[in-house]
């Protein structure tokens, strides 16, 4: 069963054109087109994770070609941990009832979610890809589709969207050239083939412009400061499930494809030592860290707070990256599973509020936590959990972090680490505070609003739940995922 | 100490937790709900009793749940220590319930089932620090304190409450901040963060490795002790309605802070390595002056409950000052302390509560003559209030004994003074009072009338309890034994 990778793509891409046809006659049946296609991804994908558990690394050659002619697919324990995680986060987005998710039913004929399928499949297919090449390939799939799907959002979102287009275009030439300057000194597209032809070619400028252009690419990608300007607009004005999806694991793929070079394609030495790689990551992250929070705190509007968040946190994953120490770099992937509950449950809770009542700005929400009890629960679970309180999962990528931190001697990250946890709360705690403790303006919208229907309260209360479960069983992750992905570092 | 497995320590920790459901249920129906906040602090007291007698012969019931990550288990163990802290807390819960049900009525107070589901959760998380088997699994429940006691200090949801409920997260996440620092550190030098008694860290640890550790937990447990400066929160968090200033800013909370130092002291760093770095001097000077000027403040409040706050600050720092003196004298006191002040703190504010409630009289100058209209409540507070002095023959008295010897032991007479200093002015802010509400004449307070017998009967009880334990301190439960037996595994025969 090592075609169990490419099992994942393909419910994903069939029935990304079945619910774009299907769609065309019934909404209603395009939706379940898509819970299926992606309910048959996750269950591979988990498949797939209890396979690599169990035997380790997957090998796929597409259509019988061994490399280096054919195209690989690869699952080992860090292809299937993010693969695992895109599929959820995917499959709770996708379940989320459009009048919420997407602010309305999309009209009839528009392919919503054939496109979300799209994002799902390409997000799948950069990671468990073992090719450069397809991997650019996937990288543009779910770029493209992303660019679809946050013009839903409105007029605002339409100007958003092309900016986003602007930059992810160049991140996408960037990455693009620097597999071709991969290509030109070795030959290959194979990861595996390239990992073992680079090491003499080490010294070459070639390659370390490569290495330039792929991580500065990516970097844009995983809005790292100050290559973030696009992600404010486009994660504040794209619908909710939209939004969810992109924050929850779209920006995070871009941190795969950064640790995926740094132990597989090349040697983990030749990021950390011979190029400042690592070291730039690290201290580019910290700042954004701190910009984020900080731009996150002056904002009015809840879903624009939750995207300078994103900023924050995707930061954190680059920070654990910046370690590059293996307690660093658990950190950093464990808070990309983590960040994907949390933000995405905070993304669907906007969508609840709005849905439910109309508000999308901090302010207006005063006293909605006693109208919707249960919504504001998971809301404030997911809120303990970005600030990072125990038990929950957030609490534990600090503490991962704050190790590898001390193992490294860096103090400044330490600091940086610690000091965020208190901007975290500020934002946070403003909301919980306007939530339970300020009487309501007397607001009709307020006054009026009741707790969300079933279908909208149970993914976000799944996700709320899953936040504390992962964090009380974390040790299981890293031991069995984790720490053999980071056993490649010095 | 012999360990032995046991369910017990997780169902005290657990049955205050199962009982929120109990309470946020029946939200609507206030005496089923009442009744499930008595009968899980009754049972979470019998569990906790039920574990000393195995604990008194020296065997420790404990329970390890799972690796909560690689190498460190969430993990409960019942030693000397953990047992006084875990008893005074979980026995103040069940009077503090029937107290709070009188107060809030009596009141009344709004959104009453957040109120007692977020008592609830703070007494869990209060077992959970008390049991915790390794400092990893103290700062869990460490941090779900803070965060569940913040629905009660904002409770009023006044613009002054509001304030008094940012101000406490402002200064206690840091604090949380700060141990999660120190809990990594202790991590990465020792490896590993199982308590100890004397200490965890390896031999050839450096000297600034020790302080910087020790300064780390300074600012982290030092918050929740409210050792000046950063004392600050807890004034401020007395706008919190007063059966929650009694419990949690008299028992929980605070000497949650000050369970973390003897943690810290004798379990983690451990007293010779601690001595030899010489930090430990720093901490013993901010406490005394933490002691001397919180007492010096409290004479200048006119507010009863903010006097009775910086009075709080200052007892706080008599048990750290005997923790950080190294003298098995000093820790017992300081130990002793931890339940003898809880004892009488916990009356006076639950006095201040019966007369808010009865009279809304919250100032010192409004009481002139009320011994006349509240005898029992006003005999009850002149018990803990002689009590606090360190007079004869209430429970204070023992403990700020042991320290004077401690102080004395270690040849550090500069304390010896403080602690002798600080007893006469604590009987000038506290007896004050007495006197003014016995002796001092007033017309507005003409004709007996207590508050409900839901408040007078605890207090008078624990009134009762002061006197007893200063009388019999080492009867049942033998909370002198078990803090000599503390000080004996921590600091060995002698001391240094």
């Amino acid at each position: 069963m090592s075609s169990l990778s490419v099992l994942i793509l393909a419910p994903l891409l069939l029935f990304c054109f079945i619910s774009a046809l299907v769609g065309i006659w019934k909404l209603k049946w395009s939706y379940a087109a898509a819970v299926t296609g992606v309910a048959l991804a996750l269950a591979a994908a988990v498949a797939g994770l209890c396979r690599v558990l169990a035997d380790g690394e997957l090998r796929y050659f597409l259509g019988g070609w061994p490399p280096p002619f054919g195209i690989e697919y690869v699952l080992d324990h860090l292809s299937a941990f993010m693969v695992v995680i895109i599929t959820f986060i995917g499959l709770i987005a996708v379940i989320y009832p459009p009048e919420a998710g997407l602010y309305h039913t999309p009209r009839r004929g528009i392919p919503a979610y054939g496109l979300l399928l799209l994002l799902i499949a390409g997000l799948s297919g950069v990671v468990v890809t073992g090719d450069l090449f397809n991997l650019f390939v996937f990288l543009e799939i779910y770029s493209l589709a992303s660019y679809a799907l946050i013009t839903l959002g409105g007029d605002k979102a339409v100007v958003a969207s092309f900016r986003y287009l602007i930059l992810g275009t160049i991140a996408g030439s960037f990455y693009l050239l620097g597999v071709g300057f991969i290509y030109f000194s070795t030959g290959t597209l194979n990861m595996a083939d390239a990992a073992r032809l680079l090491p003499p070619l080490y010294g070459s400028p070639t390659i370390m412009a490569a290495v330039a252009l792929i991580v500065v690419g990516m970097g844009i990608k995983l809005a790292l400061f100050p290559l973030h300007v696009w992600l404010p607009d486009a994660h504040s004005y794209a619908p909710p499930v939209v939004a969810a999806i992109l924050a929850a694991i779209q920006v995070e793929v871009a941190a795969y494809v950064i640790v995926r070079f740094m132990l597989t394609v090349f040697q983990p030495q030749y990021f950390i030592d011979v190029l400042p790689v690592t070291t730039v990551i690290g201290w580019v992250a910290a700042a954004g860290i701190i910009f984020g929070s900080v731009m996150a705190i002056a904002q009015k509007d809840f879903k624009r707070m939750l995207a300078y968040s994103t900023v924050a946190q995707v930061s954190y994953i680059g920070l654990g990256i910046g370690l590059a120490n293996p307690l660093g770099l658990i950190g950093g992937l464990l808070h990309i599973l983590n960040h994907a509950f949390m933000k995405s449950c905070l993304f669907l809770v906007a969508g609840g509020i709005r849905h439910q009542t109309g508000l999308h700005a901090i302010p207006q929400f005063a006293g909605l936590g006693r109208k919707m009890p249960l919504m504001m629960s998971a809301f404030t679970v997911a809120a303990l959990s970005m600030v990072g309180v125990p038990p929950t999962a957030g609490f534990f990528s600090k503490w991962y972090l704050v190790l590898g931190g001390i193992e490294a001697n860096n103090w400044a990250f330490v600091a940086v680490i610690l000091a965020s946890s208190l901007l975290t709360a500020v934002y946070f705690f403003r909301v919980i505070e306007k939530l339970f403790a300020t009487p309501s303006s007397g607001d009709p919208a307020v006054e009026q609003a009741k707790e969300p229907p079933a279908r909208i309260l149970s993914p976000i209360l799944i996700l709320a739940t899953g936040i504390i479960v992962l964090g009380l069983i974390n040790a299981l992750i890293v031991s069995y995922v984790l720490q053999p992905v980071v056993a490649l570092l010095p | 100490m012999e360990t032995v497995y046991s369910l017990k320590p997780l169902l005290a920790v657990l049955v205050s937790l199962v009982a929120v459901i109990f309470i946020v249920i029946p939200g609507q129906r206030p005496n089923v709900r009442e009744s499930w906040t008595i009968l899980a602090a009754l049972a979470k007291f019998a569990l906790v009793a039920s574990m000393l007698p195995l604990v008194l012969q020296g065997k420790s019931p404990a329970i390890t749940l799972f690796a909560i990550s690689p190498g460190i288990s969430l993990a409960l163990r019942v030693d000397y220590l953990g047992i006084i802290f875990g008893l005074s807390a979980s026995f103040l819960w069940v009077l503090t319930s029937f107290f709070s049900i009188g107060y809030v009525r009596g009141i009344p107070e709004h959104k009453q089932t957040r109120y007692f589901a977020s008592f609830a959760i703070c007494l869990s998380a209060t077992m959970g620090i008390a049991f915790a088997a390794n400092l990893l699994t103290l700062v869990i429940f460490y941090e779900i304190l803070t965060i569940a006691t913040y629905p009660l200090v904002l409770h009023r949801e006044t613009p002054e409450a509001i304030f008094g409920g940012r101000k406490y997260l402002v200064y206690l996440l840091t604090g949380g901040v700060f141990l999660l620092f120190a809990l990594a550190f202790t991590y990465q030098l020792s490896g590993t963060v199982d308590f100890q008694a004397g200490g965890i860290l390896p031999a050839q640890v450096a000297k600034s490795s020790v302080i910087m550790l020790f300064t780390l937990f300074l600012l982290s447990f030092g918050v929740k002790s409210a050792i000046m400066p950063m004392h600050s929160w807890l004034p401020t968090a007395m706008v919190a309605p007063t059966p929650v200033s009694a419990l949690l800013h008299a028992v929980a909370v605070v000497k949650a802070g000050v369970f973390g130092f003897a943690r810290a002291i004798g379990f983690i760093i451990g007293p010779s390595v601690l001595h030899e770095s010489g930090a430990a001097g720093f901490l013993a000077a901010l406490t005394a002056a933490t002691i001397l000027v919180a007492s010096l403040i409290a004479l200048r409040q006119d507010n009863l409950k903010a006097r009775l706050a910086y009075s709080t600050v200052g007892h706080l720092s008599y048990i750290v000052l005997g923790l950080a003196l190294f003298s098995p004298s000093a820790w017992i006191g300081a130990l002793l302390h931890i339940v003898n002040h809880a004892m009488m703190k916990i009356t006076l504010f639950f006095c201040a509560g019966a007369i808010h409630v009865r009279t809304h009289c919250d100032s010192v100058s409004q009481l002139n003559g009320i011994g006349r209209q509240m005898p029992v409540t006003m005999a009850a507070f002149a018990i803990a209030s002689i009590g606090l002095a360190g007079i004869p023959p209430v429970n204070g008295f023992i403990s700020k004994w042991y320290l004077v010897q401690g102080s004395y032991d270690v040849g550090q007479m500069v304390f010896v003074i403080t602690f002798l200093l600080s007893g006469l002015l604590n009987a000038g802010y506290l007896l004050s009072i007495v006197v003014r509400a016995f002796f001092a004449p007033s017309d507005k307070f003409t004709k007996f009338g207590e508050a409900s017998p839901l408040m007078i009967v605890p207090l008078a009880i624990t009134a009762i309890l002061s006197l007893l334990l200063g009388l019999f301190p080492d009867r049942v439960p033998y909370f002198f034994q078990l803090a000599s037996n503390v000080a004996q595994s921590v600091l060995g025969g002698g001391g240094l």
